[in-house]
């Protein structure tokens, strides 16, 4: 993950709000496994991308996409796939 | 009657209420709970969080996960600091100074911040019927400090603080019941949930949040780290806790209790019951109750889980 | 401008200024000597007198949590509590003034336990001293009047963004009654206004007001690690210190529209212009303090008094150049310091004339713990005896 350029405290809100959103922060890194998805026996049922913790699978209104740059690898989408099209490979 | 109906695909196309890029663990179930409660949301939404897991590892300043209006205070009020939102939501939309007709307001918390320290903003936010819907997200211990035990712990779990020795094999004391805890405070809703049966999860929040009063989901929310399990297994375990009867699923609605889902299912098939090994063997926590002088652990479990299992089927009126 | 006079203790006092400020959210929790202010004002709400959710709370703690949540939202909260109500809410003041909320809390001074004690010291607000609040010790139930209607104005200015305590002596202040002229209902309006959030520039999204808006979300209350925590801070320290000029500047706008100020806002003097020996205190008993000057000055005695209205943030160039010419201070201090060199205010004193060209003598005199009387026979040997004494030198007045 790059660290945020530091600013100083007169550059930040008062109060610690936030103003970075975490999509920058590349959780991709943290495991080489990684889903690979059969598209041809992919049924589009959706449960790989709302069983994912980190939002990592994506629906584009045609196929499911794994996003690489955030999966940490669990595995749960290849376990909990119905038709078992997923599988964890090594990248 | 509620009128909502979750389509899985008409979902995926919009944006998310929690977003990529958190800390948490692999395999960690809050997100995925998290993430499934957002998805019953019906309008203006406002989070509030407790000190924990969830708010320590998706607000590390400047980063944040949250996509919708969050605030974390202390580890103990939560419940309070949602009435106060409440309360103030309220009071400016009366004397003109809102734009939105109605804010629903989500508190969630964990085992540590609802079971002991936070009891007592709990129960006071509930008897003073505010309108928001308080999760928890119940891992059992308290993880985000390592491990320790809470009155959220089970019976026989091996935990920093109830470690399995020689001569204690693990917790000594059963699960608070929280969710009868609730319920004794006479709330219109109240409902245990899994990520693993997330159309019964989102459909039973959207029930919550629709009901005008303080509502309460309890989440089973596994942890590969403080449960020692594969990261994989982490539905699958949720799945099990429901299927041995450890993690029953109901709902009290006004006043009336209801099994859902899988329970629902294995309390009109009994055959379907599987016995409490299933659920303990595959975690690490519970690794040493399988030798012969712990055996007794599990048969105290078992008779507990029995117990539990067969008074909450005298009270719903669906069995 | 026609007076409106009423009968008011010091807590119901602060109770009715609280109702004419147009608060939205007040949320308290019982204990003695603080139920007035909460009664009174739930019998305005419940006579529809006032606009307000109230939300009686199962503690204090969950009250002030409570304001949080209000106040993040947009909301003008106020609450109430005293010693141990206080102690109980300390993790959240801290909270309160990290994340830069105006809420404005009245604290009718109580010793803390144990033992267990009901009546008036300073130890509950001094013990809180460092916690980034707005500190404003009121001598009588008419200054509490007009110190929580600006309270509102000070918290809420956007140079300032911090909670204000204003405090009141226990029994002494809060429960007896006193002579209060109030402001027309309208008049306090239109100076309080209604709560404008603060804006603040959120880089990626502009200037928008920190609330919680699902419009435009914010997260309040991250998780700061070493890189960022220490700037927060600082931060805080800045508001501080910006806030000495916007307290002189709201209560001389009180005065515009009231007739009535307190010294410059921060210190009022009596007898300073020539006096040799001077005592400093806060609250209640400065009136006795004056009484006492009065009559040594009409001995021929060249004494003063200055009573601290505002303790954080520390009014010390105005102290140092008030008492300039003064060579013996006595310093009044309403609540211990065990193991420091002095009572607090004394602490403050000294590091205010530190660095001073002229180092008077000062004394600490710690007096009235747990709500020992300090008659004016007291003060009056105090006055006598501060010219003998060793600087630097602790003593208690009034214990056996």
């Amino acid at each position: 993950m790059e660290l945020s350029e530091l600013k100083s405290w007169r550059e930040i809100p008062i109060g610690g709000v936030a103003w970075k959103l975490s999509i920058e922060n590349k959780t991709g890194d943290w495991s080489p496994f990684k889903p690979k998805i059969d598209q041809t026996k992919c049924t589009k049922c959706l449960i790989c991308w709302i069983l994912c913790p980190d939002m990592a699978m994506e629906w584009d209104g045609e196929r499911v996409r794994e996003k690489h740059d955030y999966c940490k690898g669990c595995g749960i989408c290849a376990n909990e796939c119905p038709v078992k099209c997923i599988s964890m490979v090594r990248g | 009657m509620s009128t909502f109906r979750f389509n899985i695909r008409e979902a995926a196309k919009k944006p998310l209420g929690l977003l990529s890029g958190h800390r948490l663990c692999a395999g960690c179930a809050e997100p995925i709970i998290v993430k499934q409660i957002l998805l019953a949301t019906r309008g203006p939404t406002i989070v509030a969080t407790a000190t924990g897991c969830l708010e320590v590892s998706t607000t590390i300043y400047p980063y944040t996960s949250w996509n919708v209006p969050w605030i974390h205070v202390a580890f103990e009020n939560v419940a309070a600091v949602a009435s106060g939102i409440e309360a103030a939501s309220k009071i400016l939309r009366e004397k003109g100074r809102s734009k939105y007709d109605h804010i629903d307001v989500i508190a969630f918390a964990g085992d540590g911040g609802t079971y002991d320290i936070g009891i007592q903003a709990l129960s006071g936010a509930l008897e003073r019927g505010h309108d928001f819907l308080y999760v928890l997200l119940d891992n059992e211990a308290y993880m985000n400090t390592g491990i320790q035990r809470s009155g959220g712990t089970p019976l026989g779990a091996s935990t920093t603080t109830t470690p399995a020795g020689k001569v204690i094999p693990g917790k000594s004391e059963n699960k608070k019941p929280i969710a009868d805890i609730v319920v004794a405070h006479k709330v219109p809703y109240v409902a245990t949930a899994t990520p693993a049966h997330y159309l019964d999860l989102i459909r039973k929040a959207r029930k919550a949040l629709e009901v005008n009063g303080p509502t309460f989901i309890h989440a089973l929310s596994p942890c590969p780290r403080g449960w020692r399990h594969s990261e994989a297994l982490t539905i699958d375990i949720c799945r099990k806790a429901v299927e041995t009867c450890y993690f029953p699923l109901w709902e009290y609605d006004n006043g009336v209790y209801r099994l859902t889902d899988r329970s629902l299912m294995i309390a009109k098939n009994p055959e379907m019951k599987k016995p409490i090994e299933e659920f303990l063997k595959v975690q690490g926590r519970f690794s040493h109750l399988f030798t012969p002088q712990n055996q007794w652990v599990i048969k105290k479990l078992q008779e507990y889980v029995d117990a539990v299992w067969e008074d909450l089927k005298d009270r719903c009126e669906n069995v | 401008m026609d007076k409106i006079v009423m009968g008011l203790n010091g807590n119901e006092a602060i109770a009715f200024a609280v109702k004419q400020c147009d608060v939205d959210v007040v949320s308290a929790y019982p204990i003695t000597p603080q139920t007035i202010i909460v009664e009174r004002f739930s019998e305005f709400v419940a006579d529809g007198e006032v606009k307000c959710s109230f939300v009686p709370v199962e503690s204090e703690h969950s009250a002030l949590s409570v304001c949080v949540g209000a106040a993040a939202l947009g909301a003008r909260t106020f609450t109430a509590t005293s010693s141990q109500g206080l102690a109980l809410m300390w993790e959240i003041l801290y909270i309160a003034s990290g994340l830069r909320l105006p809420i404005v809390m009245a604290v009718v001074n109580r010793a803390l336990s144990a033992p267990i004690n009901i009546h008036c010291d300073h130890s509950d607000s001094m013990g809180c001293r460092d916690s980034c609040w707005i500190q404003m010790y009121c001598e009588d139930a008419q200054e509490a009047y007009d110190t929580i209607i600006q309270a509102f104005r000070i918290a809420e200015h956007e140079d300032v963004q911090l909670p204000v305590m204003v405090t009141i002596d226990g029994f002494t202040i809060s429960h007896t009654l006193q002579r209060v002229e109030v402001l027309p209902d309208d008049v306090v309006r239109r100076f309080v206004g209604v709560r404008k959030p603060v804006e603040i520039e959120v880089p990626g999204m502009g200037k928008v007001p920190m609330v919680l808006d699902p419009e435009k979300p914010l997260t309040f209350g991250s998780l700061d690690l070493y890189d960022y925590y220490f700037e927060h801070k600082v931060q805080q320290h800045e508001a501080m210190e910006k806030s000495r000029s916007v307290i002189r500047e709201i209560h001389d706008e009180y005065y515009g529209i009231s007739g009535r100020r307190y010294g410059d806002g921060f210190i009022d003097g009596y007898g300073l212009d020539d006096a040799e020996l001077a005592v400093i205190v806060l609250g209640s008993t400065a009136g006795t303090v004056r009484s006492i000057v009065k009559k040594l000055r009409g001995r021929g005695k060249k004494v003063g008094v200055l009573r601290l209205r505002t303790f954080r943030p520390f009014p010390y160039r105005e102290i140092v150049d008030a008492l300039k010419d003064v060579e013996v201070i006595g310093v009044m201090d309403r609540s211990g310091a065990y193991g420091g060199i002095g009572g607090p205010v004394f602490v403050e004193t000294l590091a205010a004339f530190y660095n001073s060209k002229r180092k008077p003598k000062i004394v600490n005199y710690i007096y009235g713990l747990g709500g020992r009387d300090t008659p004016p026979a007291l003060i009056e040997k105090m006055f006598e005896e501060l010219p003998k004494l060793e600087g630097g030198e602790v003593k208690f007045l009034g214990v056996r």
